[in-house]
């Protein structure tokens, strides 16, 4: 099996949207193209409050990846193992789409014996390892998240780290929401290096809205200009991972 | 975290209980919880009156990584670092599905307890235990990775290092996925978490570190001229200061040459104090003469240097006297 490109949303927020589409309907629009959605609630002595809990945990189900929330001291760790996970349950997910075109019925890697299992798991590691992986990360700036902005950056910073580690190429774009004149606005452009947010991160203005639907919306289309335009100039027929679990 | 909290909830087993695989039908007594980690809760399990570790999660791919990891460990020809494999299986409880894995059961006090209990001066031989070991699997083409204090066991009535938890084992070249911020290079700002041979020392010297910081610390700015500072500030960590350094700059080919630096640190540390009571004896002469009943060894001590000199200026006397006749 050939390694693929894993794209996925890393939304990093600490509470509901109130603006604009329904955030899960754009997550899940996501997944029809193929980007799995991450969600990551930041709390600080602060709680999330029920509503907010249930929009993240919903986002991330819509969007085919996975939620957590965490204090802001955890934040790096979590984020890591977020991404790492989703990759995993992706990849997992195209394999047991395979093993059921070959054994038939409903089985997946669960079923087989640890034996079997364990070489099964050999791949999807391996997979992990030297896919290519696109990361769009979206962040919420509205007021409440002003002071945890630099925990925010210290751990995108340790997220570039560990994905530049593996073996495949990793790319990653930072996005903020609500923007100045938009709801969301660009802060980086594709990149391998996150050391770029360095300079531009303190500088932030937060603000009131929370537009977090229509910056997903937003998000998606910076992936498909991109692939649109790749495929014009290269003509690649590079392989993308596809979420069905 | 409330993923651990679910799990411990999902996983519990009761002491006394008995689980049975539903692949190789084997079935284990659970004793008590030995402990929990990112991906499982460890019990004490006895089978056939023989005693296991046994690991027993809900996230079924984790665990499977982790169970090929000890496999190919349980290969590495020489190491005794990790716990051998035994088998692995899956627990049916209540229709859900809960793979685990059985190991060899690694009985002992964990590292820092041990030096707590046994003072400072085993730190040095235990480090140099666990570079050898290290180097056996590096030369497997294997990193650690999640090298810490917490999964180093000291075994007993032969003090032993083993290491209990394999899950961050890693090869050569790909990314480490586990680590514990105070021991990873990657959080010091001191380079990648690509896995070599250089990211375990690094881990290594930490630990060193962490003996004189039992409460461990947080980066502060600059992360070496921080660690640099604190190991200036430790009495018992000046004699390592080199080697220290050394291994954070990722500056050791391997193993065995920080092994090689350790062995000088540690002998040169057995030096001074022997010639540490020999200049004490000499510098009380007065006080020789009425210690002397008590105090046999010095005496002994002091004779053999005396005879040693004699020896030694006779030789060169001699060497001087055969070169005379040479020329």
């Amino acid at each position: 099996m050939k390694a693929g490109t894993l794209r996925q949303i890393l939304l990093i927020t600490d509470g509901c949207s109130n603006h604009g589409e329904e955030p899960s309907a754009m997550a899940e629009l996501a997944r029809e193209q193929g980007i799995t959605i991450n969600v990551i609630g930041v709390m600080e002595n602060d709680v999330i409050d029920e509503k907010g809990l249930k929009e993240i945990e919903k986002i991330a189900g819509s969007g085919g990846g996975v939620s957590q929330i965490v204090y802001a001291q955890q934040l790096s760790q979590t984020v890591q193992m977020v991404t790492q996970k989703a990759m995993t349950q992706t990849i997992q997910g195209v394999i047991n789409r395979e093993l059921q075109q070959i054994l038939g019925d409903s089985s997946t890697i669960e079923d087989l014996p640890p034996e079997k299992r364990g070489e099964v798991m050999e791949v999807v590691d391996e997979l992990g390892e030297t896919s290519k992986l696109e990361v769009l990360i979206l962040v919420d700036t509205s007021a409440s998240m002003k002071h945890k902005l630099p925990t925010v950056k210290d751990s995108l910073l340790d997220l570039s780290l560990s994905m530049n580690a593996r073996m495949g190429d990793s790319r990653f774009s930072v996005f903020v929401f609500p923007g100045k004149r938009k709801d969301v606005e660009k802060l980086l452009d594709w990149t391998p290096n996150l050391e770029a947010l360095t300079a531009t991160f303190p500088k932030l203005s937060t603000g009131g809205l929370t537009p977090t639907g229509p910056a997903i919306r937003e998000a998606l289309t910076y992936f498909n200009k991109k692939r649109s335009l790749r495929g014009l100039l290269s003509h690649d027929d590079e392989q993308y991972f596809e979420e069905s679990m | 975290m409330m993923m651990n909290n679910t799990l411990r909830n999902q996983c519990k087993l009761q002491p006394g209980s008995s689980i049975i695989g539903k692949w190789n039908k084997n079935q284990y007594k659970i004793i008590k919880e030995l402990g929990f980690g990112a991906n499982g809760i460890v019990y004490l399990a006895e089978n056939r009156n023989r005693q296991y570790a046994l690991k027993l999660s809900d996230n079924g791919t984790s665990i499977i990584s982790e169970m090929n990891i000890l496999k190919s460990f349980s290969k590495v020809q020489g190491s005794t670092l990790g716990p051998s494999f035994l088998e692995a299986d899956d627990f049916i409880k209540s229709g859900k599905q809960f793979p685990f894995y059985v190991m060899e059961y690694i009985h002992g006090h964990d590292f820092l307890r041990f030096i707590e209990k046994k003072g400072a001066s085993w730190i040095g031989v235990l480090m140099l235990q666990l570079l050898t070991s290290l180097s056996a699997l590096h030369a497997n083409g294997w990193v650690f990775g999640d090298l810490k204090p917490e999964n180093l066991i000291v075994t007993s009535p032969a003090y032993k290092v083993r290491c209990v938890d394999v899950g961050g084992t890693t090869l050569i070249g790909r990314s480490v996925k586990e680590f514990t911020e105070f021991f990873d290079r990657g959080y010091w700002g001191l380079g990648s978490r690509k896995a070599d041979p250089q990211y375990d020392l690094f881990a290594v010297a930490m630990i060193i570190i962490n003996s004189a910081y039992p409460g461990r610390f947080h980066k502060k700015g600059e992360g070496y001229s921080q660690l640099k500072d604190l190991i200036k500030q430790k009495k018992e960590l000046l004699p390592y200061k080199m080697m220290l350094e050394k291994a954070l700059h990722g500056k050791y080919g391997s193993a065995l040459q920080m092994r090689e630096d350790l062995v000088a640190v540690l002998s040169k540390q057995g030096q001074q104090k022997k010639t540490g009571t020999v200049q004490a004896a000499a510098k009380q002469p007065a006080t020789r003469q009425a210690r002397r009943s008590q105090n046999h060894s010095n005496k002994k001590r002091g004779g053999l240097f005396e005879t040693c000199l004699l020896v030694a200026i006779i030789s060169m006397l001699y060497v001087l006297y055969i070169y005379e006749q040479l020329l």
